[in-house]
């Protein structure tokens, strides 16, 4: 919002601030599980570790009702367009997390079948590297998106590759 | 009086959701409260050096070659004969690691003759930017004096003493289990771990010598 405003006086700057705070208590991710790493987010998402500590424990089904996709597993060419077209429905603002090795870039499939890296298909704000990652990489991907978001470092997902 | 019973199901249900509230709580806190990862975990790369602050890495490029990921680029350059950076003829001049596609299967460590790179504990590592994913020669080696460099600062999501734990595939394949092994350092001391604490037998490999955990 204070990206159309140029020069942002007290009052923006502080309601701006308020409402980035806000996108980050109540984020909810999008179901998009494509392979083993979906069992580590299942387990972040668990009581071991709890993602409703941060107000994420909703995985939501349908994609209008999320603001997070974690891509979560490897992106074959054929289920490409389902995830851009999950993404295209969920409403503005949201965000994406490419989690893992395959989702990130490959991985250790650099092979036809695969899509190299999510961020063809999709605009990817933060990374997170490991086969899978453990529950812990994960959250620290996700308290890093939050920190980004509040610092105002990433707006809103631009919705434009 | 099957309708008393009947009236009685949900609540013995019920005492089953009572019950779990006095029951110890399993959730780790995780930004203030991390779990202690296990002594074998495959974590961040590090490039060691010897404990007089030359560097393991040889330049050999084996490590490239196994990779299943192809995540590792290295290239290797003479040593100058005047100030030698390795102690063999050559030494790794450019050595990158791509961690978004790194599978973390610690096939470079096995690979390694001279135990130039091994694994440590830190696996916290996301970005937001694929390039700063890639980990060059500037963040992989260790300081002369054996302390990890990170690209990303400490902070309460990132704990860098991680970064001093490890060696986990030197203990998974070392020779534990053979007595004729009992009381040797199998390896060689690295700078960045310090002297390691003999291997131990088969006869005493229950016994808690402060080598397992953290």
């Amino acid at each position: 919002m204070a990206g159309e405003v140029h020069n942002p006086g007290f009052l923006l700057a502080s309601l701006e601030k308020v409402v980035n705070w806000a996108r980050t208590r109540s984020m909810y991710p999008a179901t998009f599980g494509l392979a083993c790493c979906a069992i580590e987010m299942m387990g972040t998402g668990a009581s071991h570790y709890d993602l409703s500590r941060f107000g994420m424990e909703v995985f939501r089904a349908s994609p209008r009702q999320a603001d997070l996709m974690i891509v979560a597993g490897r992106l074959s060419q054929k289920m490409a367009p389902v995830l851009r077209q999950v993404y295209d429905q969920m409403a503005e603002p949201k965000w994406v997390i490419s989690m893992g090795a395959c989702a990130s870039t490959g991985g250790m499939f650099n092979n036809y079948a695969l899509v190299q890296g999510v961020d063809e298909i999709v605009p990817v704000d933060m990374y997170v590297p490991g086969c899978p990652p453990g529950p812990q990489s994960l959250m620290h991907g996700i308290l890093s998106l939050h920190e980004a978001i509040k610092s105002g470092e990433i707006r809103h997902g631009t919705g434009v590759i | 009086m099957s309708w008393f019973a009947d009236m009685l199901g949900p609540w013995r249900g019920f005492a089953v959701t009572f019950r779990q509230m006095f029951r110890p709580k399993v959730t780790t806190q995780y930004p203030e409260e991390k779990r202690v990862k296990p002594q074998r975990f495959h974590g961040r790369h590090v490039l060691n050096r010897y404990p007089d602050g030359m560097e393991k890495c040889i330049g050999c490029e084996l490590c490239a070659g196994i990779c299943p990921a192809r995540c590792i680029y290295v290239r290797g350059a003479d040593n100058p004969p005047d100030a030698p950076v390795s102690p063999g003829e050559r030494f790794g001049f450019v050595y990158e690691i791509n961690m978004l596609r790194c599978i973390f299967c610690g096939m470079c460590v096995e690979a390694c003759p001279t135990e130039a790179i091994t694994m440590t504990h830190l696996f916290e590592m996301s970005v937001t930017d694929r390039d700063d994913a890639i980990y060059t020669k500037d963040e992989l080696l260790v300081e002369p004096d054996g302390t990890p460099r990170h690209p990303q600062p400490a902070g309460p999501l990132i704990d860098l003493e991680e970064l001093k734990l490890g060696n986990g595939w030197l203990r998974a394949t070392a020779s534990s289990g053979r007595a004729a092994f009992e009381g040797l350092v199998a390896w060689t001391p690295s700078a960045t771990f310090g002297a390691e604490p003999p291997e131990r037998g088969q006869t005493d490999a229950d016994v808690d010598d402060g080598n397992e955990g953290a």
